[in-house]
């Protein structure tokens, strides 16, 4: 405590308190303080999405209704959002469209605050599994509203790879040694462990995302046998879509976002989601415990999870709507669109999904053996070197 | 005229722009810190302060469950960079390339300087000038991606060697393509001041040379390297540390395996949001550097500057 203290005085004294010190209280989950019912909108509306998640098409017309004028800042990955939301000590932004590697972070960081979902009508039109989904939800307490989901598939060229390859065993074998890519994220250490549920289940590993000391060394073990198979570890789409485009490479792991930009360019691929599964993510909106516009984030987490918004923003970035009611108005937007993205599949279709999670020490059932996302990072980069 | 405006005449000691201006003449030391004392400030304030921060926060920690900074000292984070096997290998990557680039640098830049100083017309040194620095006039990130499509699989270097029957270069995302892309991107910087430092060597000292008997290499060795030698000092110094502290030409034209100290920075503070241990190797770079300079100085590179 002395010394800490003593740091800090030594800090202001020599004006070089400059960042972290406003960190001065334990984090915790907030606690919930709901509004009864959305308030008169604030004419503001300061949010972090991903890039093609504020569309004017969607866009305007809220801001027409609402009188909330939305400033959008697109934010490259979820430790940027992360990042961001920390920023300014929370008041900068209202919302941000969090997908599940950062939910936790911003629950535990104390930076979000639980949502009132009686004030989200559409609420109830949610597929049952993304209403309290473990990315967003503790102890039944709703820290957002989910909107968007999707699965990371292998996409591969189908001049190049034939048979239609069934398992992730092909990003693992040297079939296609020098010619696989897979993303540049620690969060891939769970694909490793999905990959290791099927095939080496002694290791005993139940969740992907909550992993303990022993059966990280495992995905890790088996990510370092990959890496002379891999051309490139992929840092945007944009750098998975042209290494397929100039046939660096002919198989890896992606969003369907690729598969359709590949498809769209005259690139013949496909993707699939093969038979062990595959990691997706699902994102929430998620409110700032320090929103400074809160009646217009309402209006936006409302708006946001109407068919029509969900059906607009699934066709345009290539995902699954959270909202069923979503699926014929996507079949009037581009026909067949609703099968296309599973949205009218089977509840087993999303059981083969693992959503992105956070990794935290602590695991779901309570005991303290899991690894950290810090962890994860630390064994990534000894994957990467 | 705008003295004759600024200080009308007849009413000369009334005015306080006048008084000042006499004060300032009486004691240059004041005009010259009024003049230094926002670059001063800036370096100090900005510059110095920032550098102190980093360096006191690579002693603190994270706390893994919350994601917040713990205020408490400890040597964890310098501890985790010794003993792993992968921060040390990738230190000295960084290291070993930036030399690699440095000295191809120099191996390119000398004869094309030297060319540009004693034997190009003004005209060809004039187009040579606009060619050497037209690169820096586009993106950086352009003309590395540029590399990127020429390196590729289906790039320009591969239909260029199937055109001539030559197999496949695979020289696409390795540590090879880092090697190209940096000596590309940082030539300019190598070639400027050397030729700076070979134009100033006087032309009576070469024939002076050649009047004792040198011959072509030897006046190179004995006359023109050892002149010249702070201007490739200096060069190097830029081609160096730019490839040092580089981060994206690893993302965009690396493979596996080519991570520098940038790349493992950026994904501590970005990523695993582990500020401290990002600082702690983020003092790596500045310590090389320091020994690099303390070298420079040695080598006499700062005098010409």
């Amino acid at each position: 405590m002395t010394r800490t203290h003593r740091s800090r005085l030594w800090l202001s004294s020599a004006s070089l308190g400059l960042f972290m010190l406003s960190s001065s209280g334990i984090a915790a989950p907030v606690a919930p303080h709901y509004p009864s019912s959305i308030g008169k909108g604030e004419g503001q509306l300061n949010i972090i999405a991903w890039e093609g998640y504020a569309q004017p098409e969607w866009v305007k017309p809220f801001e027409k209704e609402t009188g909330c004028r939305v400033n959008a800042k697109y934010a490259g990955s979820s430790d940027e959002m992360v990042a961001l939301m920390r920023q300014g000590g929370g008041s900068q932004y209202d919302l941000v469209s969090a997908s599940g590697d950062a939910s936790l972070r911003l629950i535990y960081g104390g930076i979000v605050q639980p949502v009132n979902v009686k004030l989200i009508p559409d609420y109830e039109n949610f597929l049952p599994e993304l209403q309290s989904p473990p990315n967003n939800t503790i102890n039944g307490i709703h820290y957002g509203i989910s909107y968007e989901w999707g699965p990371n598939v292998l996409l591969y060229n189908t001049d190049k790879v034939s048979p239609e390859p069934t398992s992730w065993a092909a990003i693992y074998s040297e079939q296609y040694k020098g010619r696989i890519t897979v993303p540049d994220n620690p969060i891939q250490i769970a694909d490793a462990a999905l990959y290791l549920m099927a095939h080496k289940p002694e290791l005993g590993i139940k969740d992907p995302y909550e992993l303990t000391r022993k059966q990280l060394d495992a995905a890790v073990a088996l990510l370092k046998k990959q890496r002379p198979l891999i051309k490139k570890y992929w840092a945007l789409a944009s750098d998975e879509i042209e290494l397929f485009k100039n046939g660096d490479v002919v198989i890896g792991a992606a969003w369907p976002y690729q598969t359709n930009a590949l498809k769209a360019a005259g690139t013949p691929v496909a993707d699939t989601v093969p038979e062990e599964g595959a990691t997706g993510w699902s994102d929430t909106w998620m409110l700032s415990a320090k929103a400074k516009h809160p009646n217009c984030a309402y209006k936006w987490m409302r708006y946001a999870s109407t068919p029509m918004v969900q059906a607009q923003q699934a066709i345009y970035f290539g995902e699954t709507p959270a909202n069923k009611k979503a699926c014929s108005v996507m079949n009037k937007l581009e026909p067949g669109s609703c099968q296309k993205y599973h949205l009218d599949a089977p509840a087993s279709y999303f059981d083969k999904i693992k959503f992105w999670k956070t990794p935290r020490k602590q695991c779901s059932d309570g005991r303290n053996n899991c690894t950290s996302i810090s962890q994860w990072q630390q064994a990534w980069q000894s994957v990467m070197q | 005229m705008a003295l004759d405006k600024a200080l009308p005449l007849g009413e000369p000691q009334q005015s306080p722009l006048r008084s000042l201006a006499i004060a300032v003449w009486r004691r240059p030391a004041l005009g010259a810190s009024a003049l230094l004392a926002g670059p001063m400030g800036w370096l100090v304030l900005i510059y110095l302060a920032a550098l102190a921060t980093l360096f006191i926060s690579a002693f603190w920690s994270v706390n893994d469950f919350t994601g917040e900074i713990v205020h408490s000292w400890t040597l964890d984070n310098f501890r985790q960079l010794v003993e792993s096997s992968v921060y040390p290998h990738i230190a000295l990557r960084t290291i070993g390339i930036a030399f690699a680039v440095t000295l191809t640098d120099i191996v390119l830049a000398f004869p094309l300087a030297y060319f540009m100083a004693r034997i190009a017309r003004p005209k060809l040194r004039a187009a040579l000038f606009a060619m050497v620095l037209l690169p820096l006039w586009s993106s950086y990130l352009a003309r590395v991606y540029a590399w990127r499509l020429i390196l590729s699989h289906d790039g320009v270097l591969n239909w260029f060697l199937l055109e001539l029957g030559l197999p496949r270069a695979h020289i696409g995302y390795t540590n090879w393509a880092m090697w190209i892309v940096f000596s590309y991107i940082w030539l300019p910087f190598m070639v400027m001041p050397i030729y700076a430092a070979i134009e100033r060597i006087p032309g009576s000292f070469l024939e002076a040379s050649q009047d004792l008997g040198g011959r072509g290499l030897r006046t190179l060795r004995k006359v023109i390297l050892p002149l010249a030698m702070p201007g490739v000092i200096a060069g190097s110094i830029f081609t160096f540390s730019l490839t040092l502290g580089d981060y994206i030409t690893p993302v965009l034209v690396g493979g596996p395996g080519s991570n520098f100290i940038g790349n493992v920075v950026f994904s501590n503070v970005g990523i695993a949001n582990n500020i401290p241990f990002a600082a702690a190797f983020a003092t790596v770079p500045l310590v090389v550097m320091a020994i690099y300079l303390f070298i420079a100085r040695r080598l006499g590179a700062f005098e010409m500057m």
